[in-house]
């Protein structure tokens, strides 16, 4: 019979370590989808999963069960994807110069036509990307809560532990530094 | 160019393509193994830790006591040498034994 999850967790809380293999299994899709937001290599993906889970068991004393259990292994995750973020702050500063192919064809049909650049283009996700990855670590996390994960300013507060006005400012000026970095793309395209 | 424009349709794109959510073969067995090899070495080597870091201050407290001893040398005298007064206080008893013999 397949225990619960309340059950796994009182197991591994008594000392019984196997029982955490069940959680990682039911959950670590979410954590891999999570850490893939924040990281482009799949070693780098990996080690953050790893590090979630390895916190996850050394801090389950702290889980009361109040909250399900994925709500409380989100925030950890998210709290850990921001610490990777601001440890890996690497290619912050360099130029827009090396566009592949696809992604100068995106960026000129969305110049000239702009309805005809479509969303669902793999180089406008490969733009993104690049966009993203010259954020800072707290603009990069709210604009992806935000505005890509589509969540209320108090679930961030939540995963973040930021405070709600926070959380707002931080918004603000997310979405200033996104448009401040569009224009250094374009400009560094077109002139 | 239209910057807000361009924003909108990034943000589209970035939701339009959510990462995969696969995970590596037997990751869970990985990570349980991990666990288990923490939990086996770490009694352990918090010990070691900890006398390791604690040898290079003691070391160094040592050296300068030494130093200390060595470059101020007191002179005791028979009235605060600690020693004597102890062994002294020790042996009074004996000393009478012997006065009175």
């Amino acid at each position: 019979m397949e225990q619960t999850e309340a059950e796994l967790i009182a197991a591994v809380l008594r000392g019984n370590a196997a029982s955490f293999e069940p959680l990682v299994q039911r959950y670590s899709p979410r954590v891999f989808a999570t850490a893939r937001r924040y990281a482009r290599r799949e070693v780098e993906v990996d080690d953050i999963a790893q590090e979630v889970w390895l916190k996850a068991f050394e801090k389950l004393k702290s889980f009361r069960g109040e909250a399900p259990f994925e709500h409380w292994l989100m925030r950890l995750t998210v709290r850990t994807c921001y610490d990777f973020l601001r440890a890996h702050q690497r290619n912050r500063e360099s130029s827009f110069s090396d566009f592949t192919e696809p992604e100068n064809d995106w960026l000129e049909r969305f110049v000239t036509q702009p309805e005809t650049a479509t969303e669902n283009a793999d180089a406008a996700r490969l733009l993104v990307g690049r966009v993203l990855e010259r954020l800072s670590p707290q603009a990069r996390l709210v604009i992806t809560l935000l505005e890509i994960e589509d969540r209320s300013v108090k679930e961030i507060a939540q995963l973040t532990g930021w405070s709600v006005p926070l959380v707002k400012v931080r918004a603000f000026r997310a979405r200033a530094e996104m448009r401040k970095v569009l224009a250094k793309m374009t400009t560094d395209k077109y002139l | 160019m239209n910057i807000a424009e361009l924003q909108k349709k990034m943000l589209a794109a970035a939701r339009a393509n959510p990462p995969g959510d696969h995970v590596p073969y037997a990751f869970e067995k990985r990570v349980t193994a991990l666990i288990a090899a923490r939990a086996a070495t770490d009694p352990l080597a918090l010990w070691v830790r900890g006398l390791w870091r604690a040898a290079v201050p003691c070391a160094a407290i040592a050296l300068l006591l030494g130093a200390w001893a060595f470059f101020n040398p007191t002179a005791s005298t028979k009235a605060d040498d600690l020693s004597q007064n102890f062994e002294n206080t020790l042996l009074a008893s004996v000393d009478q034994t012997d006065l009175a013999q």
